[in-house]
């Protein structure tokens, strides 16, 4: 969780990651900052996001990334 | 002759065909030739000099293009103004370029209307623009006296002052350069061109004017569908859409995500890209899943009207090697000089220069940025020729080629935007909180990093910021200092601030 925080801090840090839940529908992040997310992440858990997570519901908040990235870790 | 007669023409070949196409609405070349009428006529009453600037509050819909038409058409240029920027820059550009009027198509925010107030310009609606008259004896009156000297557009980008520089191009530029873009790859009036630039950037040039040239479509694809692109590869296959001609940036969009793992286009043919060096892992991609299409690297700044180099890809590239910038096209003179205003040799690096009818106007009121880089072209002392001496640096490779080596100066390339790094240390310095400001550019790995002396913590300081540049112009990483490190020179030493940047990763 606090690897995801980092990860996102680093993209934009004046961003409240903390209280915010719409971060790709409330188009707080743009398409080439999401393509950075994606694929930091990748890189600092060491795994590959597949396409099909690219919806908005994977993104939108800290949780939903960190569960998203628990599930790709449990299918490994 | 003008563009306005690639429209002309288009309209009598094609009346009834859809030239642009948004996700709500479309427009057919008889419709577009109308509208565009409409808007020139309603715009000579609140705008009757010619050659004045008339802003367009810009959106990615057809109504932006039919405004720019009906703008050129009453030899007046346009000035897109993207409306996702901080007011206070949109303030700026306005104050700098004082538009005989601003247009807005439904999308103007009250926090503008006090910038349009200051320059007194007029704030015209389209939707009411257009249930105007049209004066078809006006119309044909004007583009009798046109020129194709006549300023067509102009574009801002970031300039090292803090004020955004603003790139004026004519007509016959546009008339020199479309043709020969469209014979060069063989494109016909079927051609769909998926258009993913925004209007107020050059590339977007390309996919309009060829269009209208061509008499084919354009499908402008909506900003969401790069977002989440699953969405993406669906509407270009919806759209039939044949050929892309997309930054760099837009293009690793796809690549980066796996997107073609899920779905790949079925009927691209023709894919050109440009605006920063393609890593050729992420062109790979693209081969992979669509090994039968034209990729071709095209360069230039918009200074020249869109691109002076191109390179279509004839062979595959390994992962370390670097694309060629590659040739010339017709009709744009391009030469390297090195430091001593001589011809670079194999092995050697030197400055981009074009010359030719690609070169802009200059600098919208702006003498002196002008006249530092149009410039009398250094191997000719016999009579006028301007060149455009381009800042960017190229290496002739033993192999003959030339390949892009980097910057002059402290513009840098960043998600896609031209940013001059002297435009966000001016704006950071600004803050009544900082007192010294620099910023730096990690090129391989994308960060904007900023060091700056001040009273306020980072957060605070960003935020400020962020009321006064567009949100591509932020800092990634921020160090607070107590001081900053000097070169013998008294300078401050940029090296010792990337070494404590990379010391900190």
């Amino acid at each position: 969780m606090e690897k995801i925080l980092e990860i996102l801090k680093a993209i934009d840090p004046t961003i409240d990651y903390e209280n915010i839940d719409n971060l790709i529908d409330g188009k707080v992040l743009d398409s080439l900052q999401i393509v950075t997310l994606v694929t930091e992440i990748s890189n600092k858990f060491d795994i590959t996001i597949s396409p099909k997570y690219l919806e908005p519901k994977y993104f939108n908040s800290v949780d939903a990334i960190w569960e998203m990235v628990q599930d790709i870790q449990d299918e490994l | 002759m003008t563009v306005i007669d690639y429209l002309y023409h288009s309209a009598e070949l094609f009346p009834e065909k859809t030239a642009f196409e948004d996700s709500q609405k479309s427009v057919t070349y008889r419709e577009l030739l109308s509208n565009a009428e409409t808007i020139c006529t309603q715009l000579r009453q609140v705008a009757p000099v010619v050659k004045s600037p008339i802003a367009v509050l810009i959106d990615r819909n057809v109504e932006s293009i039919c405004c720019f038409l009906g703008i050129a058409m009453g030899r007046n240029f346009y000035v897109p103004i993207d409306i996702t920027q901080p007011e206070e820059r949109i303030g700026t550009i306005l104050r700098k370029v004082s538009p005989a009027a601003v247009i807005s198509l439904g999308n103007c925010k009250e926090s503008f209307l006090p910038y349009i107030e200051e320059i007194k310009a007029p704030l015209l609606e389209y939707s009411e623009l257009l249930k105007g008259e049209k004066d078809p004896g006006l119309v044909r009156q004007l583009q009798e006296e046109a020129l194709d000297t006549d300023p067509l557009y102009a574009l801002s980008t970031s300039g090292s002052t803090g004020i955004p520089k603003t790139v004026l191009i004519s007509h016959r530029s546009v008339l020199d350069f479309i043709p020969v873009f469209c014979g060069t790859f063989h494109f016909d009036s079927n051609e769909i061109f998926g258009n993913q630039a925004p209007f107020d950037f050059d590339v977007s040039v390309k996919d309009i004017y060829s269009a209208l040239y061509l008499g084919a479509t354009v499908y402008i694809i909506p900003a969401v569908c790069f977002i989440m692109p699953k969405l993406l590869i669906q509407t270009m296959n919806d759209k039939r859409i044949s050929t892309i001609i997309w930054a760099v940036s837009a293009m690793c969009i796809v690549s980066e995500l796996n997107i073609f793992e899920l779905i790949t286009p079925t009927t691209l043919k023709k894919v050109f890209f440009s605006g920063e060096v393609m890593p050729v892992s992420m062109l790979n991609v693209w081969i992979k899943y669509l090994p039968d299409a034209m990729y071709v690297n095209l360069y230039g700044p918009t200074e020249i009207t869109c691109n002076c180099l191109y390179y279509i890809i004839d062979r595959s590239f390994d992962p370390d090697e670097r694309l060629p910038l590659g040739k010339p096209f017709k009709n744009e003179g391009v030469f390297f000089l090195n430091d001593n205003g001589q011809p670079i040799k194999p092995g050697e690096t030197g400055e981009i220069y074009v010359t030719g009818t690609c070169l802009s106007l200059g600098y919208y009121k702006d003498p002196e940025k002008t006249k530092e880089v149009f410039i009398q072209n250094p191997l000719n002392p016999d009579f006028p020729e301007l060149a455009y001496k381009s800042g960017d640096m190229a290496e002739l490779g033993e192999d003959g080629n030339y390949y892009f080596s980097a910057r002059r100066d402290f513009q840098i390339k960043h998600m896609g935007h031209r940013i001059e790094l002297e435009d966000i240390e001016m704006h950071l310095n600004s803050l009544p909180s900082v007192t010294r400001a620099v910023c730096l550019y990690d090129e391989p790995r994308k960060k904007l990093i900023t060091f700056y002396i001040g009273t306020e913590d980072y957060i605070s300081v960003l935020n400020q910021l962020k009321k006064l540049v567009p949100k591509y112009m932020i800092p990634n990483i921020v160090f607070q200092q107590d001081t900053l490190p000097r070169n013998k020179n008294g300078k401050i030493d940029r090296k010792a601030l990337f070494a404590i940047y990379e010391k900190s990763l």
